[in-house]
């Protein structure tokens, strides 16, 4: 491809009057759009959309696909993002007519199989999780914390209580206060002691009746599990405040631990992560919480229910409403609910124990170059310290550019916020130790470059399509939209 | 492995987890599956479902079931989009901008807006999102005055947030004649709320299906300090002067029906376009044009200083995922119909509500209102006559719409929601007439 062809839209190609479907059948009258439509209603300026050929509008997207990084190319390291690979038989599963052509309005009699595989699946998280009721209706992670946020709100009320506080650690992630935000809470910041992990002391003095939860991530964002997890559920618990678990790194416990059993009253589960549904370049995630019984009454209706061999829907008085159109995204609860199957007992135990090893194995590797801020060992992740860069005048912004110039993904970069110049690295437990041992090397080269020949790394990337991609001018001009 | 990672045994890795905190039994989970057998499994779930290919529908409500051309579904299934993250590093994942970049222009169009996000979940959390953005709008007000004509169960869940964040709807009822909100009650609810209210908020096509007049309500909500929000049917937006001709400030909506399957009402896909002066208060991610080191043009992830990652409880939202992939789909849909191929789809679905409406006039069946229809509209059956007719559906295994009553509080019992698409066939249209006229026509 010419390097001027870069970018160009499809606006910018094509030609008047062409289009890439054929004209429709007129099998009934057609009245016309004048007679349809009165004229003020009638738009007088078409939208200016493509108009390509079929063949154009393939080639265009084929070519613009090319232009990705993906899990299905190459190692996609990403600290906290769980891109583990996506088996390719979820994704036939989930284009099954009996799935894709239900409307959501159907009488329930109609969709017994979809009402039946959620009820399952369900039940299977509450087992993986130690939950007592589950809710898949939130659409990804952050509005299950959302959807969580404002069960334990319906559950302070109804004890008479109008808490104001939520607590969250310094490390947590920013959908956990921007949640608590929308819910309504007021967030109140538990620092991180020495070790990494909460200040047990710090959150003591924190928590009050007017603490509605304490949100907390567990492992939490440098990779290590929260030893003192039952002492802080307990102060929590003490003070009538709910202790929440960000299941973001939940792939981490799988088969070792369950957060019901650690002392959680509420989580939430990405199905995206953990069950391996696609991330499709941003979403469709999935993101269902589980609760203890105590909470079971204030989930989304509706709720499926199960009598005498048949599916069906509640909308319970107490629940906090739904929180979403229809169900959620159904058909990455198709995909979770087949790995699920595919996993078993014996699979899921292995998830947790390979992640966790694959990620000390990788660690062990490189840490002769940038070392973690907290001591190990780390469960499924663990944070650089990028600072040591600064030596020869470089950022992690530049290391992580130049990595993938060796045709891998960055790690997730500049989070947590409590270790400088981070760079968070996940492996996850689909990889082979052969492309753990190559991202190794390939790490310890830019190390070497960072060291040796800092312009190098400065400057990349160099064998991508692009250049350094200047995103401060993107953020001073804002062009967000084709300029026709 | 173990030696690198600088233990001798897999439990010193775990070290950290109380040894009686551990899981020290197999999950009682059903036994691992080969890909043949659990392939069985789900097929026979889905089996049990009667969808859309079964069954002559005619329900709607914002999921509307529309021919998808087989070229979107050969690009969504690329793993190059399906297994690709979040575009963070903008040098490896310049697909996913630029087809983002390009679906930001193709809402904003078909809207006649200036920007659009990235996406949000679904229909019902974009009418949320954009309330929340009303209330950044106009310096913290909580007030909705709230067409009660809008799809319910958009409504309901905007009730869900209502509470935690403090809102109060005022309700603007439509007029009993057209079912069009209700001209007089609106003025009524801005009088009555000088100062406090937030955004104006109107639907259309609206639950009944019609047309809402947005000439002159841009004026009403400025002069009241509160903004214009406007849930618009994307593909109603081909043929109908869209939001943005008429001064609206955040349009939001479901583009679930173009390029993706309704499946149950999810993965859908909820928009958001806005003013260029509003861009500060969006949600979501956006995509912006830029260049590399050498010039050449390029894409990345831009005005990131409203979300989460960056702003935490200042965040103009806490959406981290969205609907990414949908986007794929709606961009490759729109691209292929271009204007002319949306616009005729949106005529057929028009049409084949006018056919439907013509044959039931001969069984004295008429529009609940008079108001202008775009693809549904609400029909008057006599009283009494839903189960004969649910009875006759059954049989003919055909589901002629929604019962407008189930769903909303001040219509008749007998109300029935039609909705009709380019993918009924005159035979499918026929019989439905055929039907409602026999089971619920005139004795």
């Amino acid at each position: 491809m010419p390097k001027d062809d870069m970018g160009r839209t499809m606006f910018e190609r094509g030609r008047p009057g062409q289009r890439g479907t054929g004209a429709l059948e007129w099998d009934i009258p057609r009245p016309g759009l004048a007679a349809l439509f009165p004229d003020k209603f009638r738009r007088k300026k078409a939208p200016r959309l493509p108009e390509l050929s079929e063949g154009e509008v393939v080639r265009h997207f084929v070519n613009l696909s090319t232009k990705n990084h993906h899990i299905d190319k190459g190692f996609y390291p990403l600290g906290s993002c769980t891109m583990k690979y996506n088996p390719k038989v979820h994704e036939t599963l989930a284009r099954l007519p009996g799935f894709t052509t239900l409307h959501p309005m159907q009488p329930a009699e109609t969709v017994q199989g979809a009402l039946e595989l959620m009820w399952r699946l369900e039940r299977m998280l509450g087992e993986i999780s130690g939950m007592q009721a589950v809710s898949l209706q939130p659409a990804a992670g952050a509005h299950g914390e959302l959807t969580a946020l404002l069960v334990v709100r319906a559950w302070h009320l109804s004890r008479g209580e109008d808490r104001k506080k939520v607590l969250i650690p310094d490390s947590a992630h920013g959908t956990n206060p921007a949640s608590a935000a929308i819910a309504g809470f007021d967030c109140v910041t538990v620092k991180s002691g020495a070790d990494g992990r909460v200040d047990v002391d710090d959150l003591k003095s924190k928590l009050s009746s007017d603490v509605a939860a304490f949100m907390i991530t567990n492992p939490n964002t440098v990779g290590l599990f929260e030893t003192r997890v039952e002492e802080i559920c307990a102060a929590c618990h003490s003070v009538g405040a709910q202790v929440y678990m960000d299941g973001a790194n939940l792939n981490a416990l799988v088969g070792i631990a369950r957060p019901g059993d650690l002392g959680f009253d509420v989580m939430h589960f990405n199905l995206h992560k953990t069950f391996t549904t696609p991330h499709g370049g941003g979403g469709p995630g999935c993101g269902p919480i589980g609760v203890k019984s105590h909470l079971a009454p204030f989930l989304p209706s509706p709720r499926v229910t199960h009598h005498d061999g048949a599916y069906g829907l509640d909308r319970p008085s107490t629940s906090i409403g739904p929180v979403h159109g229809a169900f959620g995204n159904f058909l990455m609860m198709v995909r979770a609910y087949a790995y699920v199957l595919a996993m078993g007992p014996e699979g899921m135990a292995d998830i947790g124990h390979t992640a966790v090893l694959n990620a000390n194995y990788l660690y062990g590797k490189i840490k002769g170059s940038l070392q973690t801020k907290y001591a190990g060992p780390y469960m499924h992740e663990f944070v650089l310290d990028g600072s040591p860069l600064k030596k020869t005048d470089l950022h992690t912004s530049d290391f992580a550019k130049r990595l993938l110039d060796y045709g891998v993904y960055a790690p997730t970069i500049y989070f947590p916020l409590i270790v400088p110049e981070a760079m968070m690295i996940e492996p996850t437990e689909t990889e082979s130790k052969a492309t753990l041992d190559e991202f190794a090397e390939i790490f310890l080269e830019v190390w070497r470059q960072s060291r040796e020949e800092p312009d190098t790394v400065r400057t990349a990337p160099h064998n991508l399509l692009l250049r350094r991609v200047d995103d401060v001018k993107a953020a001073k001009d804002l062009v967000l939209t084709h300029p026709f | 492995m173990f030696a690198v990672a600088g233990v001798s045994k897999f439990e010193d890795l775990v070290e950290a987890i109380p040894a009686h905190l551990r899981l020290a039994r197999p999950l009682d989970l059903p036994h691992s599956q080969s890909e043949m057998a659990l392939s069985r499994e789900l097929r026979h779930l889905a089996e049990k479902n009667r969808g859309m290919s079964e069954l002559t529908s005619f329900l709607g409500l914002g999921w509307t079931k529309h021919f998808i051309p087989a070229a979107v579904d050969s690009i969504v299934s690329r793993s190059e989009f399906t297994t690709a993250y979040t575009p963070y590093q903008a040098e490896a994942s310049q697909g996913s901008l630029q087809q983002i970049f390009e679906y930001q222009t193709m809402v904003a169009e078909i809207t006649g807006m200036e920007i659009s996000n990235a996406s949000l979940y679904d229909g019902a959390t974009s009418l949320v999102e954009g309330m929340i953005m009303a209330t950044a709008c106009s310096k913290g007000r909580k007030g909705f005055a709230i067409a009660s004509n809008v799809n319910p169960r958009w409504r309901e869940v905007a009730q869900t947030y209502a509470g935690s964040n403090g809102w109060t709807f005022h309700d603007v009822g439509w007029e009993a004649g057209t079912g069009a909100r209700d001209r007089a009650a609106l003025a009524k609810v801005l009088a009555g709320h000088a100062g406090k209210l937030a955004a104006v908020v109107v639907q259309t096509p609206n639950v009944f299906g019609l047309l809402e007049d947005l000439s002159g309500l841009a004026d009403l909500a400025h002069q009241a300090g509160a903004v214009l929000l406007v849930a618009a049917d994307p593909l109603a937006c081909a043929i109908a002067e869209p939001p943005g001709s008429f001064g609206a400030d955040i349009v939001v909506g479901e583009m679930l029906g173009l390029g993706i399957p309704t499946s149950l009402g999810g993965p859908g896909l909820g928009y958001l376009t806005t003013k260029k002066a509003h861009l500060r208060q969006m949600p979501g991610r956006v995509v912006g044009r830029t260049v590399d080191a050498e010039g050449t043009r390029a894409y990345c992830l831009t005005a990131q200083t409203r979300e989460q990652h960056i702003r935490r409880e200042k965040a103009t939202s806490n959406i981290c995922s969205n609907q990414g992939l949908m986007t794929v789909a709606a961009s490759v849909y729109l691209a292929l119909q271009g204007p002319q191929g949306l616009a005729e789809v949106a005529e057929q679905c028009a049409s084949r509500l006018a056919y439907v409406r013509d044959g039931l006039q001969g069984a004295k069946i008429r529009p609940l209102f008079s108001g202008t229809p775009f693809q549904e509209e609400a029909f008057q059956l006599p009283p009494g006559s839903r189960a004969r007719v649910e009875a006759a559906c059954k049989t003919a295994r055909l589901l002629p719409g929604i019962w407008l009553s189930d769903l909303l509080p001040g219509v008749p019992t007998e109300s029935l929601l039609v909705c009709t698409s380019e993918t009924h066939s005159r035979q499918d249209l026929d019989l439905l007439v055929s039907i409602l006229s026999s089971a619920g026509g005139a004795a």
